[in-house]
């Protein structure tokens, strides 16, 4: 004990600069050896109390303070997980009702087409006919419209040979249609 | 000019003798309780409201417990959550005791070194008595270093045991000299500011100040530097090495 008194005496000296205090009473309190037992006695009583005040009373507020906080985040978070599933199901769901509903737009502008090309077809077709019908119908018309000219044109043409050729011999010829007929067919 | 180290003199307050050993109460008794009240009335008081969202008193409280449970965690691990209270109740009492030191007229209780001893041996012997049961005869390879030849162990082995069983002391001279230091500084830098007088009292003064504020820090360093080297030791003892 006296090298230790004379250890933390010298220790101490350097540290403080051997304060002309130090030379009276005798040194210093902390190396009365006589309050060591009543500071050991009473640094284990309080020491044992703050340790079970620590252990019993204390500490297992402050966890449970901690845990159930712990715990209210956690349950946050798996709420927020759960209704991130549940928007994106949502989600899914109205990104497949919406593409539903872009088919059946597709496929109802399709029928619209079709039935409308369909009809277009068909209308053009009645008027090609019946424009055809009409086309025929005019050829038949000029055609005979064309014969009786031509008929027409041969009536005329014996009447004027045939006041022609009295004209110049004086006396009206007979049978002027069968000449012409003749010359027609000699010619062709 | 007032003697610098009557601060820290042993007064008993209520004289008790059991057994034929001084118990008696005394000013260091006194502050020992104060410690243990005031930390209790910090921790419980604190927690009464049992807030969601902690208001500034709970917080400081929550953030005592979970600066001690991240320092055992890094250092020790998760084997060492079993002794978190008792390296909490350490922290908090070389803390609160550094700290009620620093109250005017109050006596530091950790300044005496028969205290920090105290609390050191403690720590080192259930230390190694933590490392005895958990390993056994082996925890004695712990003075074995290993990849050292077989030539140098003989020197390295008693380094390794004088240097283990030298840690109680440095645990304990460390806080109680620092204490110690710290406070006889402040008497001393006090005293000259009270013989210096009114016209030469303001730089002793100035430097009283800033030494206040400087021994705060030290209250708090110490009792963190106290609480990792015991963190540390339980580590030793529970991994060796």
């Amino acid at each position: 004990m006296r090298i230790l008194k004379l250890i933390f005496t010298s220790a101490f000296l350097g540290t403080v600069g051997g304060h002309a205090a130090l030379a009276k009473e005798g040194g210093l309190p902390q190396l009365d050896v006589t309050t060591y037992p009543t500071q050991v006695i009473w640094l284990v009583i309080s020491f044992t109390v703050l340790f079970f005040l620590m252990s019993k009373v204390a500490l297992p507020r402050i966890s449970e303070v901690l845990e159930e906080r712990q715990n209210k985040i956690d349950d946050n978070l798996a709420k927020a997980e759960e209704l991130k599933v549940q928007a994106e199901s949502a989600k899914d769901a109205f990104e497949k009702s919406l593409a539903d509903a872009r088919a059946k737009a597709q496929e109802a502008i399709r029928e619209v087409k079709e039935a409308a090309y369909a009809e277009a077809t068909e209308r053009q077709k009645a008027q090609s006919d019946q424009l055809h019908a009409k086309i025929a119908e005019s050829e038949q018309a000029i055609a005979k419209a064309r014969d009786e000219a031509m008929s027409g044109i041969k009536d005329v043409a014996t009447d004027v040979a045939a006041s022609a050729v009295e004209k110049l011999i004086g006396e009206a010829p007979k049978d002027v249609a069968g000449a012409i007929d003749a010359a027609l067919k000699d010619r062709a | 000019m007032a003697n610098p180290i009557a601060q820290f003199e042993i007064k008993p307050l209520i004289p008790l003798e059991v057994a034929g050993v001084d118990a008696s109460f005394t000013n260091s008794s006194f502050f020992m309780l104060f410690t243990v009240a005031a930390i209790t009335i910090f921790l419980v008081a604190g927690m009464r409201k049992r807030a969601l969202v902690p208001g500034r008193w709970q917080s400081v409280a929550e953030l005592s417990y979970e600066f001690i449970a991240g320092l055992l965690r890094d250092n020790v691990g998760s084997e060492g959550r079993k002794y978190f209270p008792f390296v909490f109740t350490l922290f908090m009492f070389v803390l609160f005791s550094n700290l009620a030191g620093m109250l005017p007229y109050a006596f530091t209780t950790t300044s005496h070194i028969i205290v920090t001893f105290a609390l050191a041996i403690t720590v080192f012997l259930g230390v190694t008595v933590i490392g005895l049961v958990r390993h056994g005869w082996h925890f004695f390879s712990y003075f074995v270093p290993d990849g050292v030849p077989p030539l140098a162990l003989i020197l390295i082995v008693p380094i390794e045991i004088i240097s283990y069983l030298s840690r109680p002391i440095s645990l304990s001279v460390r806080l109680f000299a620092n204490m110690t230091a710290g406070h006889t500084m402040m008497k001393v830098f006090a005293g000259f500011v009270v013989s210096l007088g009114f016209l030469g009292g303001w730089l002793p003064l100035g430097i009283e100040v800033l030494m206040i504020g400087f021994e705060f820090l030290v209250a708090f360093l110490q009792a963190y530097v106290f609480t990792v080297l015991t963190c540390i030791y339980l580590h030793d003892a529970i991994h060796l090495h």
